[in-house]
């Protein structure tokens, strides 16, 4: 009972100590994998839960904005669309990962709060909670896609064989969404004032990112500065990729706005990681 | 040797820094803002003088588990218990000092965590056995067991918002009662549902004692802790001020005298005059049947020609108000006040005879204008049995009432 004896490193399994907790982190992601399934899970059941329409839900809000952007954009301002492709179909080739990186950003940067209980009750890693939380998103996104395919076959406009390149940009698009995400997310836990922010934000953003007009109309002096917005790169390869290269890749630009994510997304790992620790003493 | 022992403590300690309320310090952005605007070149994290106050939580505990020990953790309400439950479960970091774990460890700080009310019986029960560390197929492979001992099998498929709170609280320890990890880490979770279903959590807690668990135990449930425990670490302030045999560790814990709890931080509300500023039992642990006395101290900050009446509440853990004693009844009123100054006074309570278990204080104070202060959870204390009279049989009669009287019975001569 006494603790003379001294203590080995390597009697024990697990240490705990100050700044010491990191060692297993990435090893305790994968043991508790079964967790993120079953968090995810949770909040995809309980999403369209009590509700009459349920999933239509999903279904209709991108396909009303998108007729809402497709009469203003195209009827009333006349803008042109990418090439000979319908303009319907250009907005909604950018509402797909639009809807999906403004749902999934809303829903990570919630996540850690809305889950308090948790997280002040029961170890896991952190980083299990807002990525859990873009999976439910990513639901949304998938059944955002069935409706891209009717309105293609509604128009009669096949994508070619760029469409087996989307994966591709969907993989971008999660990341898009998943540093920002994590980095407002670790933010909201200490300063609720991002609550308020993330909102604006995400109303803002759909004008300023290409959603209901082409990247094309951008000005060429302005294109590489415009693709600093990480969305810009997104979008414009969801249409490389839907609209059978009427839309062409401006490449400079996606670059730099790939790399915009990646470094959000090093970013939001990193102060996760650095401020995860501290959660449950703030939350 | 060191291969028995399952936990091992060193100069564990947690330090948090307390806020006080002035004018710039806040934990909102603004505030962060606001400090780096005025003085930029700041190393962030300074800690402002005046505004900021150190507190640890714990301070240098140390103590070693051994495999398949059953250890209590007994202190007062603040000494740093809960602290030490979420270090020891991961949830929170040490400051300074470290801990070796050696086994799977399973924490059940609450019952019910992550419960969600949207889903059914049936998916909470996954839902929380993972959150708690469960696997699936170990889930499924109890998922029989875990409904028999809740009791729901007919509502397995309706939403938990639409359970009764008993239900509720049943399945929620039925999942954690299921958990069989190599060290258990349990706070106080042996205070829910009704008394029947508290003898049977008991009971599986005796089970998993048997099955040769390591187990730590923080209650307020002393007779709860001297049934399961063979051993107990006692917490004051957050420090270690014993670890030994269970007994005597209960001895050394109720022979400490009750601390006060002052109420300083309310004397700046300045539409208050006249205030509740301590109240204190005069003991930390009563027996059923001695009188207990609870003292309060009445503060007016200014002259104050209204008379006080007091009333006290006595919750016992279910939040059942077992007693209302009120100063106006006995024909006391406290003041007026000619003069800024404070009263001290005592409650007796003497019946009813409380049964073991922690029971809160609600302190009241009231004029003739009505509602003056309150101070709900003014203080707690402790009642320890045995009973006046040990029972063997006939367990769940006597445990029926909610509280002992002062009775006596006389036998008349049988006149033929």
């Amino acid at each position: 009972m006494t603790s003379n004896t001294s203590t080995n490193e390597t009697d024990f399994d697990l240490w705990l100590e100050a700044g010491r907790t990191e060692r297993h982190y990435w090893r305790d992601l994968w043991r508790f994998r079964e967790l993120f399934y079953v968090l995810s899970w949770r909040d995809i059941s309980v999403r369209y839960k009590q509700t009459v329409i349920g999933v239509a839900w999903a279904l209709i809000r991108p396909l009303l904005t998108m007729l809402i952007m497709t009469i203003i954009f195209s009827r009333v301002a006349k803008l042109p669309s990418e090439g000979t492709a319908p303009y319907a179909l250009m907005v909604f080739a950018a509402m797909l990962p639009w809807q999906f990186f403004a749902a999934g950003l809303a829903s990570a940067a919630d996540s850690l709060v809305t889950n308090a209980n948790l997280i002040s009750k029961v170890y896991f890693p952190r980083l299990i909670v807002p990525v859990a939380a873009i999976v439910t998103a990513f639901i949304d996104f998938l059944l955002s896609f069935v409706i891209m395919l009717a309105m293609m076959a509604f128009y009669q406009f096949w994508p070619g064989m760029r469409i087996l390149a989307l994966p591709a940009f969907v993989l971008l698009a999660i990341l898009t969404a998943l540093g920002p995400g994590l980095l407002l997310t670790a933010l909201t836990v200490r300063y609720r004032d991002f609550k308020h922010v993330l909102p604006f934000l995400v109303q803002f953003g759909i004008y300023v990112s290409p959603v209901g007009f082409s990247t094309s109309l951008i000005p060429e002096q302005w294109r590489l500065l415009y693709s600093l917005n990480p969305m810009v790169g997104v979008i414009d390869g969801f249409r490389w990729c839907l609209l059978n290269g009427e839309a062409p890749l401006y490449m400079p630009g996606f670059l730099l706005s790939t790399g915009v994510t990646l470094f959000f997304c090093v970013a939001g790992v990193c102060y996760f990681r650095k401020t995860e620790r501290s959660f449950a003493d703030v939350i | 040797m060191s291969s028995s022992v399952a936990i091992t403590v060193e100069n564990l300690s947690k330090l948090y820094m307390l806020k006080h309320q002035t004018n710039s310090s806040g934990n909102g952005l603004r505030h962060v803002l606001q400090d780096s605007l005025k003085s930029p070149f700041r190393k962030k994290h300074t800690p402002h003088q005046g505004d900021k106050e150190e507190f640890w939580a714990l301070r240098d505990v140390s103590f070693d588990i051994k495999q398949g020990e059953v250890v209590g953790i007994i202190g007062r309400n603040g000494a740093g218990k809960s602290t030490l439950l979420k270090v020891l479960s991961r949830i929170i970091e040490p400051s300074k000092g470290r801990v070796g774990i050696n086994g799977r460890i399973a924490s059940l700080l609450e019952v019910g965590t992550g419960f969600h009310p949207e889903l059914t019986g049936r998916e909470n029960i996954f839902l929380n056995g993972a959150i708690l560390g469960m696997s699936r197929s170990e889930i499924r492979s109890k998922f029989d067991e875990i409904v028999a001992f809740a009791e729901v099998e007919k509502f397995l498929d309706t939403p938990v918002k639409r359970y009764s709170s008993g239900m509720y609280v049943r399945l929620a320890f039925a999942v954690a009662a299921h958990l069989e990890p190599e060290i258990l880490v349990v706070d106080e979770v042996l205070a829910v549902g009704d008394v029947e279903f508290q003898k049977k959590c008991l009971g599986k807690m005796q089970d998993v004692v048997r099955m040769g668990r390591t187990i730590l135990f923080v209650s307020h449930n002393l007779t709860a802790i001297k049934s399961l425990c063979t051993t107990a670490v006692y917490l004051s302030s957050g420090r270690n001020l014993f670890q030994g045999p269970v007994e005597k560790a209960l001895d050394l814990y109720m022979k400490n005298s009750a601390h006060v709890r002052h109420t300083t931080d309310r004397d700046k509300n300045a539409s208050m005059k006249i205030w509740i500023r301590s109240c204190q039992p005069e003991k930390m642990a009563f027996t059923c049947s001695e009188t207990k006395a609870i003292q309060f101290t009445i503060q007016a900050k200014e002259s104050c020609h209204d008379v006080v009446s007091a009333v006290i509440l006595v919750h016992d853990q279910n939040s059942v108000c077992v007693a209302q004693c009120d100063s106006r009844w006995v024909g006391l009123r406290f003041g007026p006040f000619h003069a800024p100054g404070s009263t001290h006074a005592v409650l007796n309570l003497s019946t009813p005879w409380l049964k073991p278990g922690s029971y809160r204080v609600t302190l009241y104070l009231e004029t003739i204008h009505g509602f003056c202060d309150q101070l709900d959870d003014a203080c707690s204390f402790e009642v320890v049995g045995p009973y006046p009279t040990e029972f063997e049989n006939g367990e769940s009669i006597s445990r029926r009432a909610l509280v002992l009287s002062d009775f006596h019975f006389v036998e008349e001569t049988n006149a033929q």
